[in-house]
């Protein structure tokens, strides 16, 4: 009742091979645009974008970065903190360097940049896989934050160590700096996501996509029908890694404003899009909105209802929201390890038979 | 006559358009026509004293054959006696420590496995090694992925060749699974299925290369007998509508002595009988070989 596809047939392969096939999941992808596009910005106040819309748009376009490298290509990466940062400092650069060039330019350069990084941190999985890659991103991680910590050409020698993002605007509206308007800012980020994501589902349901996939599910039989490790693993790195910088210069130049690398672009961060990359699902875009989606309300929802409603201490809810989001994880890759997309998937799979099961 | 393929063109032209055809393959030696009137071509692939050692341990020793376009060829031995070895060489994971491949007539030389199987090499393993993680039809596609050389520009916008290609291969995978008789499954991920059904795909990934030559390791392996008669109705309709040239491996004697024209009979790495099936089957070193006669 709720969600039918009798009637809706494919007669040609370019139909069969769209993001939405069935009618039903188009208009409503087209409704959520309208929505995100349209309605929101007349009703965003500085509340929403900076405690929810802000960071969930920019983490999810994070989210599919790492989704690209690890979900889609089977490479477990714990460089994701690093890589931010090598966007947002690339973003930094840029804009001093070049204030006359448009911020959105400098943010794709950024991305770019990154994806460069991301290759060279890329070369070792050629030869280790699993936890031991994981552990060499963890290494580039490390190294990345350390570097931006202590060469100053990265912060223009300023006294602090920080960076800050100086103002910027397109079309005349400014979209970094302290005197941003809430509207302006979302919709700067939400065309980023809206493009990555539509670049990430192409890309992954095309001939690159299988070339990951078949890496991730098993590498010697994908060398055997002609693909070159080398290749599919680099451009996973370097496709993922430039999704990253540009979340990384988003993070910086539009949402903090001002950054300290360690605080920001910590251990942490990494874990919390690979959190996000693991309760949406693996391998799957729609897995990284919902990782991203629920992780970024969690806190809110937690304080919400905790600190909020029953009064309770912020330390203590601060603790139960470690406690769930572990408890999750373990959850999540015991019970189910595709994450919130594929419990989606199958309740859609139950709407199909609702309510004839048989 | 020269240069015919099994089943001739017609035939062949049924599945793959005939100006896109196979790379047909020079005479290095005269064609000959078998008792159920196909003829096989010249010699496409030829191993020269092929050894490979494994440090100590010589998994092959010096053998020499030749695969001849068009043929089913088998490779029979008892176990661990270096049949899939030898795929392994023809395939191009293992390089050989001594001895020459020479494939449509010039050698080979060192290649990666992925090269080898641009080169239009394909095969199967004997332990399914399917993607579990995709659907039939993407694992179908991964076998045209030598095929597909889109930009990544065109990629991540869905334009032009990108998407063209996608089309142009997708119905070229679609015939193979047409013709596998699998397009029930086209969407179920594979992990899904059960062993009979995942070895077919296995075989529809390989054939969506359209490969010169197919290597098939056991393909019969773990089945029950209706699966192994379907399986043997495919290998030989690969054979006959495609015209393409299969070299495999199968312990099952009666498949083997039903399918191929010619066998290869290793023992301990060497080579021991080499002919058409009923030559092989009176071979006193073969029969010695698998009835368990002492070596000396």
């Amino acid at each position: 009742m709720i969600y039918r596809e009798a009637g809706d047939f494919s007669s040609t392969y370019v139909q069969d091979s769209q993001t939405f096939p069935i009618k039903f999941d188009r208009y409503r992808y087209y409704l959520v645009l309208a929505v995100a596009f349209l309605v929101v910005p007349f009703v965003i106040n500085d509340y929403w974008a900076n405690a929810i819309l802000l960071p969930f748009l920019i983490y999810a376009i994070a989210a599919i970065g790492l989704n690209i490298l690890t979900g889609y290509c089977g490479q477990v990466s714990l460089g994701t903190g690093g890589f931010m940062a090598v966007g947002a400092y690339a973003c930094y650069k840029l804009m001093t360097a070049f204030p006359d060039v448009n911020i959105f330019f400098h943010v794709i350069l950024s991305g770019l940049i990154t994806a460069g990084v991301g290759v060279l941190f890329g070369l070792p999985s050629l030869r280790i896989k699993g936890f031991y890659l994981a552990v060499a991103t963890l290494a580039a991680q490390f190294f990345l934050v350390w570097l931006f910590n202590r060469v100053p050409w990265f912060y223009n020698y300023s006294a602090s160590g920080q960076i800050s993002a100086p103002e910027r605007t397109l079309f005349g509206v400014e979209v970094t700096g302290p005197n941003t308007e809430a509207w302006a800012t979302y919709l700067f980020c939400l065309v980023f996501l809206t493009g990555s994501a539509i670049i990430a589902r192409n890309l992954t349901r095309g001939t690159l996509g299988r070339t990951w996939m078949a890496i991730r599910d098993m590498d010697i039989a994908a060398e055997i029908i002609g693909v070159n490790p080398l290749r599919a693993k680099l451009t996973a790195f370097a496709i993922s890694s430039f999704f990253v910088g540009i979340s990384g210069a988003l993070f910086f130049a539009v949402y903090l404003g001002a950054v300290e690398v360690g605080e920001a672009f910590g251990i942490q961060k990494s874990f919390l899009v690979l959190f996000m990359v693991i309760i949406g699902g693996l391998g799957s875009i729609f897995g990284s909105f919902a990782g991203a989606a629920f992780l970024v309300l969690l806190p809110v929802v937690l304080k919400v209802v905790g600190a909020d409603m029953f009064g309770w201490p912020t330390d203590i809810v601060a603790h139960l929201q470690l406690l769930i989001v572990g408890g999750l994880i373990i959850t999540f890759l015991i019970l189910e390890p595709h994450g919130l997309a594929q419990l989606w998937r199958v309740a859609k799979e139950k709407l199909r038979l609702w309510p004839f099961p048989h | 006559m020269s240069h015919c393929v099994v089943g001739g063109g017609a035939s062949g032209g049924r599945i793959w358009n005939e100006k896109k055809g196979r790379a047909r393959v020079k005479d290095t030696a005269d064609s000959y026509v078998t008792a159920d009137g196909r003829t096989i071509g010249g010699v496409v692939m030829e191993m020269k004293n092929i050894t490979l050692r494994f440090g100590g341990v010589v998994a092959i020793q010096d053998i020499s054959f030749d695969i001849r376009e068009g043929e089913i060829r088998a490779i029979i031995g008892p176990n661990g006696a270096g049949k899939s070895s030898m795929l392994n060489v023809i395939s191009g994971f293992y390089t050989p420590s001594e001895g020459e491949v020479w494939y449509k007539g010039t050698r080979r030389p060192q290649m990666k496995p992925y090269e080898v199987a641009r080169q239009g090499i394909a095969r199967t393993f004997q332990n399914i090694a399917l993607f579990e993680g995709m659907s039939v039809l993407d694992n179908v596609m991964c076998g045209r992925l030598t095929h597909m050389k889109p930009s990544i520009l065109s990629q991540m916008l869905w334009k032009g060749k990108a998407e063209h290609e996608e089309v142009a291969n997708r119905e070229m995978a679609e015939r193979v699974i047409d013709f596998l008789e699998i397009q029930h499954i086209r969407k179920t991920p594979v992990a899904r299925l059960p062993y009979g059904l995942k070895k077919r795909v296995e075989l529809a990934r390989a054939l969506a290369a359209e490969p010169t030559i197919l290597l098939l390791d056991e393909p019969m392996a773990g089945m029950n007998v209706e699966e192994k008669e379907d399986m043997s109705r495919f290998i030989l309709d690969v054979n006959d509508e495609f015209g393409t040239t299969i070299a495999l491996i199968e312990h099952d004697m009666g498949v083997v002595m039903d399918l191929s024209d010619r066998v290869v009979v290793m023992d301990y790495g060497k080579k021991i009988g080499d002919g058409p099936p009923d030559e092989v089957r009176n071979n006193q070193d073969v029969i010695d070989a698998y009835l368990g006669v002492a070596h000396d």
